[in-house]
């Protein structure tokens, strides 16, 4: 039986471990795979090469894309911005070597999933002119808002992998107690941040000390690192021993320490709550490669344009570049004596969390440290996944404490709830599970597709809850509109209701509806009481008139007419009588004069009457939806039941007014007839004295009238 | 260009590594029973193993499955080997065939195969074995140092020509009562004290019975080997082993004739240590955190004390475990670990 080798997996049950004097928290679980650090660090940080071409995505950090702000055809300079910052989680692009716009299109962009994104495609002219930088003499002098916006302008966003705008994470509104600088670099392979410090390291200090100036943590300054780089760590310590309240902290080599959550928990002993930001505990944290770039871009004034990648790899010359941003995959892996070797994938950033590359023209951003190109004996092509046999050791590596095992089940099962539950959000995804898997199951995969599918399907219903509230709103405000109008309804059927208990004319209308009602019980009754009804009607307000008129119909439940026609046919035998009353009072005028006035009187109420009939018209048409919906219109009865109620209604409207209200109606037509008499009084006084006499008398008439009018008002 | 998601790198072990690391690990406990109870169990293991791989390929072939690399996985074997192990050395060959096919077909592959057992193999195989045919079941052998062992020779015949019908072929010297079957017998009625019953059986040996205590020393190394190499956590077995001990101190009466036996005794006699180390350890029908197989590890110490106390059958590890992997998924649910990030307790 051969030997085989002793699986890496740290149990992490080993207590607080005690390292150069500071008490440091074990991590649960992780895993050691093999570090293959040294081969890139056997030579300096070497500046890259420009390429033909340096391709800017718009999105190299995490929030909003930035907004191009040149144009094809543009001549651009080094640290140039070449794309604004579009809201608040944003940061701008700037070119990194002076040249020629020639393209702003979609392009591969260094995303997991191969997407395309839109870019600024910049051909370099070898001068490398930058624009005039403007350093800031003393930062100590500075407002830490003024820090924060150097940092942004300068296109700062997170260098460790997940490329959050800087600016925003040191903008944290809770009080911060710990700023945590995270040198911890697990990943194996990548050692881009370990030949900074090594090289860098007065520098990578001095960014620190301006965090901590922006920050004002109230207790310390500590930079996490792993025991694995002993000249860093030097570097570090050496730099140090001058800087109050900055400590370096040396913890064993374990992947994955240098998680954000992790290595706080490894330096404080706090925990991150699930869901929340370290600045919910008062900790901020930021990647040394970070500092740097802060460094540059307040003391230089210059903004983010290149930074330290790792190219390594069996099928490349590993070698820790100093690269322009923008720079394509394959013309680093170029200069680094590229040897392709079949099919196998290049690797954007570490063997444990980087993903394979879906084209070799994407470009070089500012979350890129480290490019690995392995070898077939180096990333052995996929095994065949074996079955579960639950084995465990997934667990024993998780740094969170999940159950993999147990989320790979349910995640094959699309048991959303159980995945829920079994925290498949907190799932950092560092493929410690995957690594140490003995049946090779793509186990973080699983997950992603998982945490993918909940997120989608709650999106989902998101939406469709949305869309039942604007349904629901719909639906109550159509309601409460319905409401209103029935409300608006009742309370001038109150209105008209109290109006009755006053004693006027309204008396005999509501007298009038008693009957139209009485006759309603019994339509026997009609023919006797229509007249009688129709008569007290005649010297009432048109609402009484068009009672009457919906009486008289409910009278001849025989004649199947609408109100419409029956007020039509009014009409129409109002005006005749009106023409051939007028046709009688010419006659009179030169024959008889003494009968002109009983005639006009009759003429002046048949013109009333025709007015009214009209107006009754004119609401009916106006009505017609109503009554072309109501069932009302179908048959007489009903038709005359409309009538009645919007004559109720009209009423009620009339009921509206006071009785001053009226009076003073009354008064001004009363006015208006008077002075119009007078006129004719005075015009016939001197013509015909005769006819003169009779206006005479309807003018007293009327002035007995106002008079009686007056007398009541007041 | 290949597109795979993260991680690229992978740990050396894979599923057939651990399965031929439990198979090394029995190694020694195998030595003490050949070295103490003669050829019967290695002749067990061999027929259980042509059996198992047959029945593995057979299952494979017709469900359409890439056959050697399923056989490459050495699960089969493993079930093959514990089941060997289990059976009594002179258990005729028959009864070792059908066992290894039982546990095969009817426990593993019915169920859907590695992973998907909701049993362990060999136990649920034991124990159909045990209510079935439970003269050759409880038939073990003398122990090498009173008497003489068959040979290999006729060992192999012996359990080649054993009948259905027949209760044994086998000559009567060579079986023997075991030292739990002996403390169980004496406390329903025996009358003897332990140190009594030590002196006058000779089936005692220096802390448990002759022969066993070397047979569960050996599974002991191997378990430890697996628990150094991490290829299960101590978790279950320690508890279990604990739990055990806890019970037989609690009922040692202070080895009256109603003693069961002292903690040493139960730790060193019978499947102790080999359930504790081989059988507990599956990881397919165990519980799964770490404080879930604490109880569950727990719990089959109890179990198996209690079997061991009160009931009929010679050793019970068979019995608890299958009772514990009915409440493996119950356990798992009261005993999700907290994660990074949450307050309290779990679950």
């Amino acid at each position: 039986m051969s030997e085989i080798p002793v699986t890496q997996i740290d149990t992490g049950t080993h207590t607080q471990l005690d390292v150069a004097n500071r008490k440091v928290w074990p991590l649960p679980g992780g895993v050691h795979p093999p570090e293959n650090k040294a081969q890139s660090l056997q030579h300096p940080i070497k500046p890259m090469s420009l390429p033909a071409q340096l391709v800017f995505p718009l999105s190299q950090h995490i929030g909003a894309p930035a907004l191009a702000c040149v144009n094809v055809g543009d001549q651009v300079l080094r640290g140039q911005v070449i794309a604004q910052a579009k809201g608040f989680v944003s940061v701008p692009v700037h070119a990194s070597s002076s040249g020629t716009v020639v393209a702003i299109e979609e392009r591969p962009i260094a995303h997991a999933s191969g997407l395309h994104g839109m870019c600024i495609v910049v051909e370099p002219d070898g001068q490398h002119e930058s624009i005039e930088f403007s350093p800031i003499a003393d930062y100590t002098q500075c407002s830490a808002e003024e820090l924060l916006d150097t940092i942004r302008n300068a296109g700062i966003a997170g260098m460790g992998g997940a490329g959050f705008p800087s600016a925003v994470k040191l903008n944290a509104k809770q009080p911060i107690d710990t700023l945590i600088i995270n040198a911890t670099e697990c990943e194996p392979y990548i050692t881009a941040d370990d030949a900074l410090i090594r090289e860098r390291s007065s520098d990578v200090l001095l960014g620190i000390q301006i965090l901590k100036h922006i920050v004002q943590p109230s207790q310390e300054v500590l930079i996490g690192i792993e025991d694995n780089k002993p000249e860093a760590i030097a570097q570090l310590r050496a730099q140090c021993t001058e800087h109050d309240q900055i400590h370096v902290v040396v913890f064993p080599t374990k992947y994955p320490s240098g998680g954000e959550k992790q290595l706080i928990k490894i330096l404080t002993g706090r925990e991150v709550p699930s869901g929340g930001l370290p600045a919910d505990i008062g900790i901020v944290c930021q990647n040394i490669g970070t500092c740097e770039a802060i460094k540059k871009a307040v003391v230089d004034g210059e903004p983010l344009t290149s930074r330290v990648t790792t190219v390594t790899g069996e099928t490349v010359s590993p070698q820790n570049y100093d690269i322009a941003l923008g720079t394509p995959v394959s013309h680093a892996l170029a200069e680094s004596d590229y040897q392709a070797q079949g099919n196998q994938p290049v690797i954007m950033g570490g063997p444990m969390m980087g993903f394979a590359l879906a084209n070799l023209d994407i470009p070089v951003v500012k979350t890129t440290n480290c490019i690995l190109a392995p070898s077939v004996t180096e990333r052995p092509p996929n095994d065949i996944a074996q079955a579960c046999i639950r084995c465990g050791m997934c667990a024993e590596a998780c740094p969170v404490s999940l159950l993999p095992q147990q989320l790979y089940w349910f995640s094959r099962s699309q048991n959303n709830t159980q995945l829920e539950k079994h925290n498949l959000f907190d799932c950092i995804e560092c493929g410690a599970c995957s690594y140490s898997c003995p049946s090779h199951i793509p186990l973080v995969q699983y997950y992603r597709s998982s945490k993918a599918e909940i997120r989608a399907e709650k999106a989902d219903q998101e939406k469709s809850e949305k869309a039942k509230q604007r349904f629901e709103l719909r639906q109550e405000r159509l309601e409460r509109e319905e409401r209103e109008k029935e409300e608006r309804r009742k309370a001038r059927k109150e209105a008209a209701l109290k109006a009755k208990a006053s004693p006027s004319k309204q008396d005999v209308i509501s007298d009038a509806i008693a009957r139209t009602q009485a006759k309603k019980n019994n339509v026997a009754q009609a023919d006797k009481s229509a007249p009688a009804a129709a008569d007290s009607a005649k010297a009432l307000d048109p609402a009484a008139a068009a009672i009457e008129r919906a009486k008289q119909k409910r009278a001849e439940p025989a004649t199947e007419q609408s109100p419409e026609d029956t007020l039509k046919t009014q009409i129409a035998t109002l005006e005749k009588r009106i023409a051939k009353a007028n046709d009688k009072m010419a006659a009179l005028e030169t024959s008889d004069s003494t009968k002109i006035d009983a005639l006009k009187s009759g003429l002046a109420l048949q013109q009333q009457k025709l007015d009214d009939a009209k107006a009754q018209l004119a609401a009916i048409s106006s009505n017609a939806v109503d009554s072309a919906s109501a069932p009302a219109t179908d048959e007489p009865m009903d038709a005359a039941q409309a009538a009645i109620a919007r004559a109720q209604q009209a009423r009620a409207e009339a009921g509206n007014l006071s009785d001053d209200e009226k009076r003073a109606q009354q008064l001004t037509s009363i006015d208006k007839r008077l002075s119009a008499q007078q006129a004719k009084y005075d015009e016939l006084l001197s013509s015909d004295p005769d006819k003169a006499e009779l206006i005479k008398a309807s003018l007293d008439k009327l002035q007995a009238k106002k008079a009686a009018l007056l007398e009541a008002s007041s | 260009m290949t597109q795979i998601t993260s991680p690229h790198a992978h740990s050396a072990l894979s599923t057939a590594d651990v399965m031929r690391q439990v198979l090394l690990a029995t190694i020694p406990g195998v030595f003490a029973l050949t070295l103490y109870f003669g050829w019967g169990n290695l002749i067990n293991i061999l027929w259980a193993s042509l059996t198992a791989l047959a029945c593995e390929a057979m299952v494979m072939k017709l469900r359409g499955r890439p056959v050697k690399y399923y056989l490459n996985d050495a699960s089969a074997l493993v079930t093959a080997v514990l089941l060997g192990i289990a059976l009594p050395p002179f258990a005729p060959c028959w009864l070792v065939v059908f066992g290894s096919a039982f546990a095969i077909l009817i426990v593993k592959q019915l169920y859907g195969g590695l992973g998907y057992n909701p049993f362990n193999p060999a136990m649920a195989s034991y124990v159909i074995l045990l209510i079935s045919f439970p003269v050759y079941m409880s038939t073990w052998g003398t122990p090498s140092d009173l008497g003489t062992l068959p040979s290999f020779i006729d060992t192999f015949l012996w359990k080649l020509s054993s009948q259905t019908g027949a209760v044994s072929v086998i000559p009567d010297g060579y079986t023997m009562a075991t030292p739990l079957d002996i403390v169980r017998q004496n406390m329903n009625g025996g009358g003897l004290s332990l140190s009594e019953l030590a002196t006058q059986t000779p089936q005692f040996g220096h802390w448990g019975g002759l022969g066993w205590e070397m047979v569960n020393a050996g599974f002991l190394f191997g378990g430890v080997y697996l628990m150094w190499r991490r290829i299960f956590t101590w978790h279950a077995p320690i508890s279990m082993l604990i739990s055990l001990a806890i019970m037989s101190l609690i009922f040692y009466d202070n080895g009256s004739s109603q003693s069961a036996g002292s903690p040493l005794f139960h730790l060193f006699s019978g499947a102790t240590m080999f359930a504790a180390f081989f059988i507990l350890t599956d990881p397919v029908s165990s519980a799964v955190s770490n404080r879930g197989r604490m109880i569950f590890g727990a719990l089959i110490g109890v179990i198996i004390f209690i079997v061991r106390r009160w009931g009929n059958y010679p050793d019970a590890a068979a019995f608890a475990v299958l009772l514990l992997n009915f409440a493996a998924p119950f356990i798992d649910h009261y005993t999700q670990p907290r994660t990074y990030g949450h307050k309290g307790g779990d679950a």
